[in-house]
């Protein structure tokens, strides 16, 4: 079977064309990080099957960053090579263009962002570029599916260039200059709204208002649509499901089995936080009070992506980054952090220094609570005042900071500037949007659901058994008298582990008061992440690193947990 | 008109100046090429951040945001 591969600059809509070539869909946007994993499809080319791969996006061969060392590796494997390339900037990516047909592999060229070339004033001489470059050349637009069948149709004719021959460097970028001078005219145009938007958005002071505003807007569309789902769709749903328990409640009669499915009653009646039963609390807690604020979550991340936001927002926070051991991009983790960990941990590979990833993972496992968790600490602590969720929220971004400045300095290694490319504006395809929303909703749910079971189920084992008793006595001294809190805060913190928010539900039957609360829930965020965070983590900074991180993690909980039961409890 | 060498980082945001050459190795060199900042580019400074933050330039139609340590290894010709 033949192999196709993509190569392109970054931000070229390179998986947009893959998506389209395959059929499958595949999650496109606008910062580096998320394309790093590579793709994998089929196609029929010239009536046999053929793989796609769609390599990260590169500026060269000559790979300046582990993405681009494994976009180089690909294209050795490749039969034919699509080189994805943005019509509004030629000139930039036909250096990429001449390294690839250099190699001397059969090839053709996508013109893609056609339209939005058109709509800029730039027009290419496409037959012109085609015999400068001695291989098809097809104007597309991806996301529409413009110019897909051309560019199949004319795969089955690319071979190697005849016209360009390997060349050094430098006559590399000269031949760069000669062919864009030749091929390309542009007609000057006016500074558009969408110009003044984009500067007014990366400079310091209009920045940070436009930034606080989209940051509020994102905030409060997540609350709202996920406070309208759990009213309108997930509790009507479970209303419907209450009988139907209680039915099987009755049914089972007490014992074993109702402990573990139902769990307890309060009351005679099932509650829904607290019963920790596997279709009780194991389906309510995941369904109910989380996934619906996962939705909203992932939708508004997914709107901001495509805009192109997030590089300005990145441009904005360098200085602040940038003091932390990290640049600009270590709100990428932050972000993607604060819906789940796991993709925020994958996330931190947009740095570029060891060290600048071992403080973005740590920090993020530290002091970025998951929707997840986030979502059970309101629910919580809400209900208490919102000034003891905002004590929660303040202490983490506190925490956040002081460990990122205390790293910094003593983490050995480098911490390289930022330096990335500001896309332009673009209005954000519904479909395209609504696809990846739903691939990491998937995702979620395929993850969360099986934990948050088997969690339960260990837990009541666990319980059955004595073994959670005999944690709660053994910790109770470092609880008590070190965090003020009841010894059974142990068995919420061994929880967490599992799953931080099932641990947050398993605080309320302990009987605290709010400032308890605070400090148990602060601490639950800090001391370890959730057992799937776990495992990214240990792969991505191998095991002396989460040994490190870990470390940092258990002492920081620590310190916090003992200062804030002295500020709000005393001795 | 009298041409002034400067750096990239002592241009004032709404300057622009043409980009002559690099002080820095074949690396950083090739890592700013390859984004399109070029010999011969016209380099227009949009923005500098404040407390040592990054500097912003348009080159072709595109906004690239760049940290000060590589700003300053960017020499430009200034007409004056």
């Amino acid at each position: 079977m033949k192999t196709i591969v993509l190569m392109g600059n970054p931000n070229v809509g390179k998986s947009g064309i893959f998506s389209r070539l395959t059929g499958t869909r595949v999650i496109t946007s606008n910062y580096p990080g998320t394309t790093v994993d590579v793709s994998r499809g089929k196609m029929r080319l010239l009536g046999a099957p053929a793989e796609v791969i769609d390599a990260p996006g590169t500026y060269s061969l000559t790979p300046t960053n582990p993405a681009e060392e494994v976009a180089a590796g690909i294209l050795a494997q490749a039969d034919l090579v699509v080189n994805v390339v943005d019509a509004t900037n030629l000139e930039r990516n036909l250096y990429l263009t001449l390294e690839t047909l250099e190699c001397g592999v059969p090839a053709a060229v996508a013109l893609n962002l056609w339209d939005e070339a058109g709509h800029q004033g730039i027009a290419i001489d496409v037959a012109g570029l085609e015999a400068l470059l001695g291989v098809p050349v097809v104007p597309t637009v991806g996301l529409a599916g413009q110019g897909i069948r051309e560019l199949v149709e004319r795969l089955g004719e690319a071979h190697p260039s005849e016209t360009i021959r390997p060349m050094s460097e430098e006559e590399r970028w000269v031949a760069v200059g000669r062919i864009t001078g030749e091929v390309q005219t542009i007609v000057h145009r006016h500074h558009t709204l969408r110009d003044r938007l984009s500067e007014a958005s990366i400079r310091p002071i209009t920045g940070l208002f436009i930034a606080l505003a989209v940051i509020a807007a994102a905030f409060l569309a997540v609350r709202w649509i996920g406070e309208g789902l759990i009213s309108l769709v997930f509790e009507p749903l479970f209303d419907l499901y209450t009988p139907i328990v209680m039915r099987l409640s009755d049914l089972l009669g007490p014992g074993v089995l109702h402990e573990i499915l139902i769990g307890r009653l309060f009351d005679g009646e099932i509650d829904y936080v607290q019963s920790m039963g596997l279709l009780t609390t194991g389906l309510y807690v995941p369904l109910a009070m989380i996934l619906p604020y996962i939705v909203a979550f992932y939708l508004v991340l997914s709107i901001l992506e495509d805009t192109g936001y997030l590089p300005r927002l990145a441009t904005l926070t360098d200085t602040f980054f940038h003091r932390l051991g990290m640049h600009g991009y270590g709100i990428i983790p932050v972000f993607l952090g604060f819906g789940c960990n796991v993709p925020g941990a994958l996330a931190t590979r947009v740095l570029e220094t060891k060290k600048q990833r071992f403080i973005a993972a740590t920090l993020m496992a530290l002091a970025v609570p998951c929707m997840a968790q986030i979502a059970m600490v309101f629910g919580v602590l809400g209900p208490f005042g919102l000034q003891y969720v905002v004590m929660v929220f303040a202490t983490l971004a506190l925490v956040y900071v002081a460990a990122g400045l205390v790293l910094n300095r003593v983490v050995p290694g480098e911490c390289p500037e930022i330096f990335l490319e500001i896309p332009p504006y673009r209005v954000p395809d519904i479909r395209a949007t609504v696809t990846k929303t739903w691939m990491r909703v998937r995702g979620f749910i395929g993850e969360a659901i099986p934990y948050l079971f088997l969690g339960i189920l260990l837990i009541n084992l666990l319980y059955a058994v004595g073994f959670l008793d005999l944690l709660a006595a053994v910790f109770a001294p470092v609880m008590e008298t070190w965090l003020g809190l009841p010894a059974g805060a142990a068995v919420a913190l061994l929880v967490g582990f599992l799953r931080k928010d099932l641990a947050v539900g398993m605080l309320v039957p302990l009987g605290m008061n709010p400032e308890q609360l605070v400090i148990a829930v602060t601490m639950l965020s800090i001391y370890f992440p959730c057992v799937a965070t776990f495992v990214v983590l240990l792969r991505e900074l191998g095991a002396r690193g989460m040994l490190a991180a870990a470390g940092v993690m258990v002492t920081t909980a620590l310190l916090v947990g003992g200062a804030l039961r002295m500020v709000l409890i005393g001795f | 008109m009298i041409a002034m060498e400067k750096t990239l980082l002592e241009l004032e945001p709404g300057m622009h100046g043409t980009l002559i050459r690099f002080a820095g190795t074949p690396g950083f060199v090739r890592k700013l090429r390859t984004i399109g900042i070029r010999e011969g580019k016209t380099l227009t400074v949009v923005t500098r951040h404040p407390l040592g933050g990054p500097v912003v330039i348009e080159v072709d139609g595109r906004e690239v945001t760049l940290g000060r340590g590589m700003a300053v290894r960017v020499i430009v010709d200034v007409a004056a």
